[in-house]
């Protein structure tokens, strides 16, 4: 908790990756075309692949500067566990990219014609996938954090282990967009979630104690 | 309170210091000397735990051990007192009212960390120890970017609230802090290239 | 006599030199016999016609493109949990030539995907995952090429292979979930004369054969070479020490 608050307040970059969001979100039909079917067709993959792609884009500053500063190593020999610091690093990411991200998107969803019972599933989704986004790029960070050009490693690291999430996610509101059942993709997304929220932040510790040696 | 018995460390993988061992009892502090390089700073932090050793223990009371690198860990974006307050709730105690006069940060206390020079910065990060309660503090360079004032304020207050209390110091640095305590010159104990054991390249060569 | 003392780089390079060639012969043999019975000693098949003979590179990589994976993973353990210096310099010579495979399988599964099912590419389950195992190839590769000390990069890869595994596996069931593909079943299985006739089966068989030989020789050739490179830098790093100390 108090690390949370520390790193709300150090980390900066608050509303950056929803301004990155946003941009994204008003390209596409730059890109596709304003005809509203299409959009409505691709509306929530688009929702959750730029999602993706912003809670990204910060990541490399998750460690990085308590790395640049030297409080890494006083936080490693402090009376918390490197992997609460880990879990506690991950949750503050969420806190300035994934809740965010999840609130902004209903709003985004009307830009691209997102269909109307696909709103709830899509926030929804966002919600229950962010989270897992944020500790899985935990551990992405932990990996490169020593690095002088960690950044785009850090993108080739973690995005495939976005695989899954993003599959689950995303089925979700294309399914509800559809009118289909979507409980199974939600289900998964749920157990992706604690799965990562529950292991990712062991792997992340054991990154940063031999980044740390 | 610190008991290192035959320690050898390495520094990437290559040995660097072999049978290190000293034991410092309550009230006493060791001023580590030698040459850029020798490795006092492997040594403190292997000491600290960040590290493993190859050879040799050491033993300490648990949750003892504190160790201060050359950087100090203050966040730019946090206040000088917000910065302590932190430390303080990490190790899950409250800023004590002395350290703003023991380390010279009463003007200071509502700065950013950002805007501090960097003897200011060295100052606060060093408050840092008089703030978590730690017994046994690892110093590397403590001193660094310090003016002769701070230097005699920091001496001052190792040997009266640190050390009088009853704690224990290892510091490594170049500089004479006055302090009565004794050198260890880390030099005999260079580690020997062609017989060193546990390097993580021995295997290959 | 245990196993571990192949560990000892120098224990495994005395044992492996002449093991080298005698592997790459192997493999050639296997290959060429294999592939020349498969392409030019089988029938035409009547529902693929002679585009069903790329199978005889498609399905050998394909395999060892997993299985190369699977070897990383147990060295990355080995290297975890015993610490030998081999372990981890084998599963960095792995990654390169498993790489290689998923790049033949895709390759080759364009080249038949284009007359059978009328396209290069298609989002097929199969086929996506192996391109998202080409994704964790590179970004394992890269993870070794960016750290300089050698035993940080391999902690750190090995880690990154044992969760690079775990999610490997979520996305083949994700994408299975995802889009129910085009592509045929296993064609192989324990009751292959089902699915494939012997006169297939076998020049098939070789050509596996020749692919498990050509990975060991690679993977032992290159393991040798990263052996060499760790000696250099151990050398040279004792020859600065002396220097530092005279």
């Amino acid at each position: 908790m108090r690390d949370l608050r520390l790193a709300i307040r150090a980390g900066g970059g608050f509303g950056l990756g929803l301004a990155f969001f946003l941009i994204v979100v008003v390209l596409v039909p730059f890109g596709v075309g304003p005809e509203r079917e299409v959009l409505a067709r691709i509306a929530p993959g688009i929702l959750w692949v730029a999602a993706l792609l912003a809670a990204l884009l910060s990541l490399d500053r998750l460690f990085a500067l308590d790395w640049e500063d030297g409080s890494l190593p006083l936080l490693a020999t402090a009376p918390l566990p490197l992997e609460g610091v880990a879990l506690a690093k991950a949750g503050a990411h969420w806190v300035t990219t994934g809740l965010p991200l999840t609130l902004a998107a209903p709003a985004l969803g009307v830009l691209l014609n997102l269909p109307g019972p696909a709103f709830g599933p899509l926030t929804l989704s966002l919600a229950l996938g962010t989270p897992a986004l944020s500790a899985i790029g935990a551990f992405g960070a932990a990996l490169t954090v020593g690095l002088r050009r960690g950044g785009l490693l850090l993108s080739l690291l973690v995005l495939p282990l976005y695989v899954p999430v993003l599959i689950f996610g995303a089925e979700a509101a294309r399914r509800a967009a559809e009118g289909l059942p979507y409980a199974t993709p939600v289900l998964m997304l749920a157990g992706l979630a604690l799965g990562s929220l529950a292991l990712m932040p062991f792997a992340a510790a054991v990154a940063l104690r031999v980044n740390l040696r | 309170m610190l008991d290192v018995r035959g320690l050898a460390v390495a520094r990437g993988g290559v040995p660097v210091l072999e049978g290190v061992s000293f034991r410092l009892s309550a009230g006493a502090a060791l001023v580590l000397r030698g040459p850029n390089g020798i490795g006092k700073t492997t040594l403190l932090r292997t000491i600290a735990g960040l590290q493993p050793a190859l050879a040799g223990e050491v033993e300490a009371e648990a949750e003892t051990l504190a160790y201060a690198s050359h950087r100090d860990g203050i966040k730019a974006t946090l206040t000088v007192a917000e910065n302590l307050a932190f430390w303080a709730e990490v190790y899950g105690r409250t800023v004590p009212d002395d350290v703003w006069e023991a380390f010279d940060l009463h003007d200071l206390r509502d700065r950013m960390g950002g805007t501090l020079s960097a003897g200011q910065t060295r100052r606060l990060g060093l408050a840092r120890l008089g703030v978590i309660g730690r017994r046994v503090l690892l110093l590397d360079e403590p001193t660094v970017s310090l003016d002769a004032a701070s230097v005699r304020r920091f001496a001052g207050w190792l040997a009266e609230r640190h050390l009088g209390a009853g704690g224990v110091a290892v510091i490594a640095t170049h500089i004479d802090l006055g302090l009565d305590a004794p050198e260890l010159d880390l030099t005999p104990y260079r580690a020997d290239p062609h017989t060193a054991t546990g390097g993580s390249d021995e295997a290959f060569l | 006599m245990s196993i571990w003392e192949y560990a000892n780089p120098k224990k495994f390079n005395e044992t492996t030199a002449p093991l080298v060639p005698w592997l790459f012969g192997a493999a050639c043999l296997c290959l060429v016999v294999g592939l020349v019975w498969g392409f030019f000693g089988t029938p035409d098949a009547e529902r693929f016609e002679s585009t069903v003979k790329i199978i005889y590179l498609h399905v050998p990589s394909a395999m060892m493109a997993i299985n190369a994976w699977a070897m990383m993973l147990v060295a990355s353990l080995i290297w975890l949990i015993r610490r030998h210096h081999v372990s981890a310099l084998a599963a960095r010579a792995a990654a390169p030539v498993g790489l290689t495979m998923t790049l033949i399988a895709l390759l080759t599964g364009a080249i038949w995907g284009q007359p059978m099912w009328g396209t290069w590419w298609a989002w097929d389950p199969r086929l996506t995952s192996f391109l998202i195992l080409f994704l964790f190839y590179l970004g394992y590769m890269a993870l070794w090429e960016a750290i300089d000390d050698p035993d940080t990069a391999a902690d750190l890869t090995s880690v990154l292979c044992m969760v690079g595994s775990v999610f490997a596996i979520l996305s083949r069931y994700a994408v299975n979930f995802w889009n129910q593909g085009l592509h045929q079943g296993a064609s192989l299985s324990l009751d292959a004369e089902e699915n494939v006739a012997d006169v297939f089966w076998v020049p098939l068989l070789v050509c596996i054969a020749g692919f498990v030989l050509l990975f060991l020789a690679l993977v032992l050739m290159r393991t040798r070479t990263e052996i060499a490179a760790r000696r250099i830098r151990a050398l040279e790093a004792r020859a600065r020490a002396v220097e530092a100390r005279a």
